[in-house]
């Protein structure tokens, strides 16, 4: 189908021109684990902080491939910015590419790029004693929760960047959503040790339910079914998202 | 068969009426152009045509297609190669090629060939796995253009082909459309602010002015249509005295279209070669000095002004606010 076919060219292109830039591809790779390594650090002496992990970094890293999935997404829509300021979407337009295809290749691209700092965090997280106590099946539900995280918060970021149209209106947005919702969820410390109020806010967060899925995946290995749930919320939330995004990209047709 | 069909085509921005009833047609096989000053509406027009922007109202048929009923049919036979470089700068120029193959269903061995083709035909193939955000000006342009026309389009625009590049590189440009237009079987549609761009590239022009197409034919038509010369002369060492000057100029038979400005008097008249000797004299005869004389042929510029009664440099600077 036309749609799939253009969205795996313009994904290849995307990360072709990513892998062109060293300076991107060194801080995608070390900023996820300086965040893993200092957190991890910071709080390791709190007791109650756990969770019921073996250790503080065991209880941190699924924390930590979700933040970095949610601010890798809710940051990809600077990407949409320079395409419309190169007019690389306008060339696309007059050319017989399939609309949806020019959204769903950014947020598919947000997602990769997710999975794979994913896969580099449990790696270094193996090495510092993290274990996946949910096994193989584990693993894959880490990989799911930080690809729909990213892309979910793609799609509203692509909305954004399509509304605005200007790097430092996306940015300050980007700032405004992403703060709060990492410190309305379970990133840092578990639920049970939040105020009520937070508690209770932090499960309509779908930061949240990317963190409690892959905790449950990583530290307890079990509820599959409450983390079917959470997955299946997120992908309700990137279904949401996307469509958000391609009614923001028709507005933009209609003003040009 | 006409490769374009635009009738009454208006389109409102806001507080802008960009186009505001604009018609014209372009034949198969020819070099259009869209002439006019900036903010006349050309882009928005081929933004139109090239079914970027919907229109209020009107009809626009491109290789025989509506643009507002059958777009994806028209972006199938159209080349579009906007004011503004398309180019993905990341991005060698080949592969800038080869994803807008794709994008036009293109494949294998026949798109690879497609894209040699082309980039030795826009002197891009030394170039060709270079990333195209190190080329320079002219070089995104010469890929704008293969990008255009990587698909073999029926019809070919070119929007403002020339701004911003420097003389050396506009003058290689002029040299590329020819040869295009010449060589493949294309309709090229292409709007300029420049005169002598237009004059030189298109068989016909198409002069649009506020949204609305002002006079339509081939430069030369045009020009001969104001019929006579305009007659520049400039006065040594005058004090006041244009006024009757221009008076004394105006009284001669054939003179009309007179006017003054700084020691500049012009006048229109049918043969320069003609009426300058008795301009010569009757000014001689009233005590003024004449320092030069000039005459010209009339140019687009005066065909513009002919129509529109304003400068066409002057509506270009306000244009760009």
């Amino acid at each position: 189908m036309k749609v799939f076919r253009h969205t795996g060219w313009m994904v290849v292109r995307q990360l072709r021109n990513l892998m062109r830039e060293p300076i991107w591809i060194a801080l995608m790779v070390i900023q996820p684990l300086i965040w893993l390594l200092l957190y991890g650090q910071l709080f390791s002496r709190v007791g109650a902080l756990r969770g019921g992990a073996d250790s503080y970094v065991e209880f941190l890293a699924p924390g930590i491939i979700c933040m970095n999935a949610f601010f890798g997404g809710s940051w990809s829509g600077m990407a949409m910015i320079s395409d419309l300021d190169r007019h690389v979407i306008d060339r696309f337009l007059a050319a017989p590419a399939s609309r949806f295809a020019i959204i769903l290749s950014q947020v598919v691209r947000a997602g990769l790029i997710a999975v794979f700092q994913a896969v580099l965090l449990l790696v270094l997280g193996l090495a510092l004693g993290v274990r996946v106590h949910g096994g193989l099946p584990g693993w894959l539900v880490v990989f799911a929760a930080s690809a729909l995280l990213a892309m979910a918060f793609a799609g509203f970021s692509h909305g954004i960047a399509l509304l605005v149209r200007k790097e430092a209106s996306m940015i300050a947005a980007a700032n405004f959503v992403g703060l709060p919702l990492m410190f309305l969820s379970a990133i840092l410390i578990p639920p049970r040790q939040m105020p009520h109020w937070i508690e209770q806010l932090s499960r309509f967060n779908p930061v949240n339910w990317g963190v409690q899925a892959a905790r449950n995946a990583i530290v307890s290995g079990g509820h599959w079914g409450a983390t079917g749930g959470y997955l299946l919320f997120l992908l309700a939330a990137t279904a949401a998202t996307s469509l958000f995004a391609t009614w923001c990209f028709r507005a933009y047709q209609r003003s040009i | 068969m006409d490769a374009i069909v635009v009738e009454e085509l208006r389109k409102r921005y806001k507080d802008v009426q960009a186009l505001d009833g604009v018609s014209f047609s372009v034949r198969e096989g020819e070099v259009f152009g869209l002439l006019g000053p900036n903010g006349a509406g050309k882009s928005t027009t081929v933004r139109t045509l090239a079914t970027l922007t919907q229109p209020d109202s009107g009809r626009a048929l491109v290789a025989g297609e509506d643009v507002v009923r059958h777009p994806n049919r028209v972006r199938s036979s159209i080349g579009y190669v906007a004011q503004d470089s398309g180019v993905d700068w990341e991005a060698t120029g080949r592969e800038n090629l080869m994803l807008q193959g794709r994008i036009h269903a293109l494949a294998g061995a026949r798109l690879r060939t497609r894209v040699d083709e082309l980039l030795e035909l826009v002197g891009l193939a030394e170039a060709a796995d270079r990333v195209a955000r190190g080329y320079s000006g002219g070089m995104k342009r010469r890929l704008d253009i293969a990008i255009g026309l990587v698909h073999r389009p029926r019809v070919l625009f070119l929007d403002e082909p020339t701004t911003g590049l420097d003389p050396e590189a506009r003058a290689a440009l002029w040299v590329e459309v020819e040869r295009l237009a010449a060589q493949e079987s294309l309709t090229i549609l292409l709007t300029t602010h420049y005169l002598e761009e237009a004059d030189r590239l298109a068989e016909r022009v198409a002069i649009v002015s506020r949204g609305k197409i002002v006079v339509e034919g081939a430069p030369d038509e045009l020009k001969s249509d104001l019929r006579g010369e305009l007659v520049t002369v400039e006065l040594a060492d005058v004090d006041g005295g244009m006024e009757d000057a221009a008076q004394l100029v105006q009284s001669l038979a054939d003179a009309s279209e007179v006017g003054f400005d700084g020691r500049l008097v012009r006048a229109r008249v049918p043969n320069g070669a003609q009426a300058i000797p008795t301009i010569l004299s009757t000014l001689d005869g009233h005590g003024f000095q004449v320092a030069s004389v000039t005459t010209a042929r009339p140019s687009l510029d005066d065909v513009y002004l002919h129509y529109t009664g304003r400068d066409f440099a002057t509506e270009d600077e306000a244009g760009k606010r």
